[in-house]
């Protein structure tokens, strides 16, 4: 169990180490996402090409933006961690003995 | 890997669409009949889901300097195989498009081919391919989210690269471009998306032992009763005998009902 116990935390520290070592290393690093790097390329390699259609509904600000970007990870990890609670309470559950019928 | 709205000339769009639409149908009749015929999986189904919905809204930085966000769904191709994930993430990639500007309608097709489909079938290849070649269920879930995160952005590298050719080295050239943007990027999300993967399926093993049995994933394991039957028979030997015999007998009974149907 402790063994177990051990593995998980190394591995959540992994996690964590992945995405934290870049913003402590590459600190004057602006991380422009890929997309919006694929299109520059896009823009800088075929001048001519103009978009032909618009998002239908783009959000007024970037902190709107990022609100619903928040939303979308709110709505997954809420029910990820629904499904994960119930699973557990399940099993919690099983292992503990009925308790005996009463008259 | 979003293709930005209107990115792709119209031809390109239309032929994605085109080559996405059948995964996508596929894929929702396969969701349909997995939660008729087995209600039970419907918990986990949702978490696939909701995985995806998760990882695929959160940009995470890497070595590169750049920042791109995972995919998530290697999990539920390993759970309830590829198609389920076509309809999933086309739903995730409907729900960006719409709300987020982020992806677009034109370019649905192309993101949902690369992301629902390829991503999903490349993961689930690697899953087998490591589980055949005798790896165990860890290490094979690491093989199927990494690769169907990384397959993914390759795709999408190798999308835009067929559809604005170089003026000069044409579409090797194109595509050797992107693959710099994309795909290097993408090399320590993908090993951290493995990670998650497994933490997660260290989970399910303990808490959702039933349903993954169910779907193959795991092995059913021998009886506890069974196993420990030796030292307890040295012990007590009766009462051993009394406990696994019950259980056999409800055990077998399902098993021979659900044949005579």
């Amino acid at each position: 169990m402790r063994r177990r116990q051990l593995v998980t935390a190394l591995l959540v520290l992994a996690v964590v180490a992945l995405f934290a070592l870049p913003l402590v290393l590459g600190a004057g690093s602006d991380y422009a996402g890929t997309d919006s790097q694929a299109s520059e390329l896009i823009e800088e390699s075929d001048p001519g090409y103009t978009p032909w259609f618009s998002s239908v509904f783009s959000p007024g600000s970037s902190e709107v933006e990022s609100g619903l970007f928040a939303l979308q990870a709110a709505l997954g990890g809420g029910v990820l961690g629904y499904v994960l609670g119930r699973l557990r309470g399940r099993r919690v559950a099983e292992q503990i003995p009925a308790p005996p019928t009463e008259p | 890997m979003h293709i930005a709205e209107g990115f792709l000339p119209p031809a390109h769009a239309i032929g994605w669409t085109i080559a996405a639409a059948p995964f996508v149908v596929h894929g929702a009749r396969a969701v349909v009949k997995e939660v008729r015929e087995n209600p039970e999986s419907t918990l986990l189904l949702g978490a696939a889901g909701a995985f995806t919905f998760v990882l695929s809204a959160i940009k995470l930085p890497s070595v590169t300097g750049s920042s791109s966000h995972p995919t998530g769904t290697g999990l539920g191709a390993v759970l309830f195989r590829p198609p389920v994930m076509a309809l999933l993430g086309t739903i995730v990639l409907l729900f960006q498009a719409l709300l987020l500007a982020h992806g677009g309608l034109t370019t649905l097709g192309a993101n949902a081919f690369s992301m629902a489909v390829v991503g999903p079938w490349v993961g689930y290849g690697a899953y087998r391919l490591t589980r055949r070649l005798g790896g165990g269920l860890l290490p094979a879930v690491f093989a199927a989210m990494a690769l169907s995160d990384l397959s993914t952005y390759v795709t999408t590298a190798l999308q835009l690269a067929w559809a604005h050719p170089d003026a000069t080295s044409g579409v090797t050239g194109a595509a050797v471009k992107f693959l710099g943007v994309f795909a290097v990027t993408q090399i320590p999300l993908a090993i951290g998306e493995g990670l998650l993967g497994v933490l997660l399926f260290r989970v399910l093993t303990v808490n959702a032992r039933p349903e993954l049995e169910r779907l193959g994933v795991l092995h059913p394991e021998p009886d506890p009763t069974a196993e420990s039957a030796p030292s307890a028979a040295t012990k007590s030997a009766p009462s051993a005998a009394t406990k696994s015999a019950p259980s056999a007998a409800t055990k077998s009974a399902p098993s021979a009902d659900g044949g005579a149907r």
